[in-house]
């Protein structure tokens, strides 16, 4: 095996553009992460209300939070992606469609992280509900018998709780984020996959540009991993495993 | 059984081995010959409604195979098609997967250090489709509008260029393919798109409305468009360049260009009318494989 | 964009049906193969020597860090480079497949393994098995029933994956639909259609798995 190893390229200025492709490298990872944390926050805010939602008694509450976890579970995330992209701004109000396809600030964006906070909070839910579940019931009783409320027995007893037994999962949920967030070159996110394919295209260093991007996954989904495990350390309480 | 045969080829796929650089023998070995072809390069490459490969390339790249077949003696010589897009074609001709390609790609001096291409059998304009309720003419009305481009094509960089020179601002979407980016267009996702003249002109004809579009503007860049091969494999390429030479010589092309450009074509039977430009014309009477650099003076 | 027209879904049905067929076949191929491998990289990682335990833990974890998109990239573009022996698509995506899911199956069958307590090996081996009887008799039996569920649940996952062939163009349910989408130009049809044939098949491997879980008695907490 003799490869030509040349790392100059990403120096190199941009065919019949401005900056380098190493510029180009960086932005692409600029895009991946913000998408990543972006999509993520959705994700918890929404996988949080669907997961506590799925553990209520309430039936109107509990079926429709089903429903939503089913349908975000069940279809692959790259069908999703062309979904929000091509289906979902025909079926707005003809004004709201033509703004969201034309005028919407960063509208692959804004489309990429809806897309990937709704895909990844119906796992977020999931996790939660597990969680609740795994809870000893007398807890909950407990709450209600000192006179909590259900609203104030999830918010001060169940879902503190909850929380920290899902840390672990959710660690890995965020990786997942990151990894999945190279899906959204098929929407034309100038994220890094979609930055790897066209070094490739323009210059040739195939071997070079993956190794690069590879790398830089690496890095993101590593650094969340600490991120995560950083949490888990500060919000343990004494005397528990969890 | 489906096991041992996917760790076999894990094994081959591992075994080190160097990059072919002569077709003609990888293809007699392999007893077959790898087409690249294109989804939606209209009429040069793309699929018909059976999602078969058909075009004006597509028909010339198989007058190459009939001349491989003969050549090696073997005229049971398998076909098989890849699909490629503007993104993967040049890797995948350049990594050994695909042996020739038969889509609409431009011969320019860049892509000469990677590949190389066989003599130009198209000559095409870069301009841009619009929606004729646009009332758009040309590409200064583009300032701070979407416009669709797709992504790995040379009109990426002219876009770039045009940009700079120009002092104008476009909002650049990319399709990942020509159908993609009309799509754009179509759903009012961008206001303009900027491609090959055919290809602009194809993805009309088979729209929806082919009379809510037109092709308007200045054109950007004048693009050679060959077949495009291995570099550095000088019996494929005298191979190649004779079969096609000889198609040009014996009028064959001329009747090819006038099947898929004079003429109904699938997928839906429409007429691109789009008769042969003067680059061609002069092409046809002298064959050259010149990049893009050369029509493209200042 | 006008009223929705399912003509053409209708007119594109055999080649739908090549595509379902594809990603069928690529699922079960990377199903068998990752099956195959990924108990090997356990019993690697479990008993195996040191380097080879080392080496197997390093693939698992690589293949977990990457994106799929990534690899698929990788085996397609990437290696064959270096290999000067390339696969076509169809063949890559079964080989690519089958060595991304073989990591995934591999923690699922070690984790299985590993639930099942040391002392019953012990145990089987106070009765007079051998190590291989035991690990097979007594050790296996239990662990499939524990992790049928999970693997079963990744399975539902590897299915949805496959739909990331896209990326080198090979012609699975969703290629077979867009080009059909692009043909007719009806993309938001085929798209809408290709997304309800997904949401069936997976819906009713996902109910499965929850019978099966029932039924062996390891019911998903809550």
């Amino acid at each position: 095996m003799s490869y030509d190893w040349n790392w100059r390229f990403l120096l190199d200025t941009v065919a019949a553009g401005e900056g380098s492709y190493l510029d180009w490298l960086l932005a692409g990872l600029g895009w991946t992460v913000a998408l990543s944390l972006a999509a993520w926050a959705l994700a918890l805010a929404l996988g949080l209300a669907v997961g506590t939602a799925r553990t209520l008694e309430a039936r109107w509450l509990r079926a429709p939070a089903a429903a939503w976890v089913e349908l975000f579970r069940n279809v692959p995330l790259l069908v999703q992606f062309f979904l929000w992209f091509f289906v979902v701004p025909e079926l707005l109000p003809r004004d709201l469609g033509l703004w969201v396809k034309q005028d919407m600030p960063a509208k692959e964006f804004v489309t990429a992280v809806l897309c990937l906070g709704f895909f990844t909070s119906a796992r977020v839910a999931e996790q939660l509900r597990s969680g609740i579940g795994s809870l000893p019931p007398g807890q909950r009783l407990a709450a209600l018998a000192l006179g909590m409320r259900l609203a104030q027995a999830y918010r001060h007893v169940i879902l503190p709780r909850a929380l920290r037994v899902v840390l672990p999962p959710l660690t890995s949920e965020f990786m997942n984020v990151i990894k999945n967030s190279s899906v959204a070159y098929a929407i034309g996110v100038m994220e890094l996959t979609f930055q790897a394919r066209q070094m490739q295209e323009e210059t040739a260093r195939g071997l070079e540009t993956y190794l690069a991007v590879t790398t830089l996954y690496f890095l993101c989904a590593f650094a969340a991993n600490r991120a995560m495990a950083a949490i888990e350390a500060r919000s343990r309480i004494p005397g528990y495993l969890g | 059984m489906t096991a041992k045969l996917v760790l076999l080829c894990c094994a081959a796929a591992l075994a080190a081995a160097p990059v072919a650089a002569d077709t003609l023998a990888k293809v007699k070995e392999a007893g077959a010959i790898t087409l690249g072809i294109r989804e939606s390069s209209y009429p040069l490459s793309y699929l018909d409604e059976k999602q078969q490969p058909v075009g004006y390339h597509v028909e010339v790249c198989q007058r190459v195979v009939e001349a491989v077949r003969r050549q090696l003696g073997q005229p049971g010589l398998k076909v098989q098609f890849q699909p490629v897009t503007s993104q993967n074609r040049i890797p995948l001709v350049t990594n050994g997967t695909v042996d020739l390609e038969c889509g609409s790609t431009t011969n320019n001096e860049a892509r000469l250090k990677q590949v190389a291409f066989a003599p130009t059998t198209y000559v095409t304009y870069v301009r841009m489709a619009v929606k004729r309720a646009s009332g758009i003419t040309g590409l200064a009305q583009l300032h701070g509008k979407p416009v669709a481009t797709t992504t790995g094509t040379t009109s990426v960089q002219l876009m770039r260029a045009h940009e700079k020179a120009k002092g104008v601002d476009f909002k650049e979407v990319y399709g990942k393919d020509h159908a993609d980016s009309f799509l754009m267009l179509e759903t009012d996702r961008a206001v303009a798109f900027v491609m090959d003249d055919n290809l602009l002109l194809g993805l009309i004809m088979t729209s929806k409305n082919p009379a809510d579009y037109q092709v308007v503007g200045e054109t950007l860049s004048v693009e050679p468009i060959a077949l495009m091969l291995r570099r550095d494999d000088p019996a494929f390429k005298a191979l190649v360049d004779d079969t096609v030479k000889g198609l040009m010589k014996s009028g064959e092309l001329e009747k090819l260009y006038a099947r898929w450009f004079m003429a109904p074509i699938p997928p839906r039977g429409a007429n691109m009318n789009y008769p042969m430009g003067e680059h061609l014309r002069q092409l046809l009477k002298a064959p050259n494989d010149l990049p893009a650099e050369a029509y493209n003076k200042r | 964009m006008g009223a929705f027209d399912w003509q053409v879904v209708w007119a594109s049905l055999p080649y739908l049906a090549q595509g379902l067929g594809f990603t069928v076949q690529l699922t079960a191929v990377a199903l068998a193969g990752g099956l195959v491998l990924g108990t090997l990289l356990a019993l690697a990682r479990i008993s195996g020597p040191r380097p080879l335990a080392l080496a197997a833990a390093a693939y698992v974890n690589i293949m977990r860090s990457v994106p799929l998109v990534m690899v698929i990239l990788w085996f397609f573009l990437v290696i064959p480079m270096l290999t000067g022996r390339p696969l076509g698509t169809e063949a890559s995506a079964l080989v690519t497949f089958t060595a991304f899911e073989a990591a995934y199956y591999g923690e699922i069958i070690r984790a299985g393994i590993q639930s099942i307590p040391r002392g019953q090996v012990d145990a089987a081996r106070a009765l007079g098995l051998t190590r291989a009887q035991a690990t097979i008799h007594v050790v296996l039996p239990q662990a499939v029933r524990n992790m049928a569920p999970v693997l079963l649940t990744q399975t539902i996952i590897l299915f949805q994956d496959t739909s990331l062939v896209h990326a080198i163009g090979a012609k699975d349910l969703l290629k077979a639909a867009e080009i059909a989408g692009k043909n007719y130009n009806r993309p938001v049809e085929m798209y809408v259609f290709v997304a309800a044939v997904y949401f069936a098949i997976c819906l009713a491997l996902s109910l499965l798995v929850r019978r099966l879980r029932r039924a062996s008695g390891t019911a998903a907490p809550a």
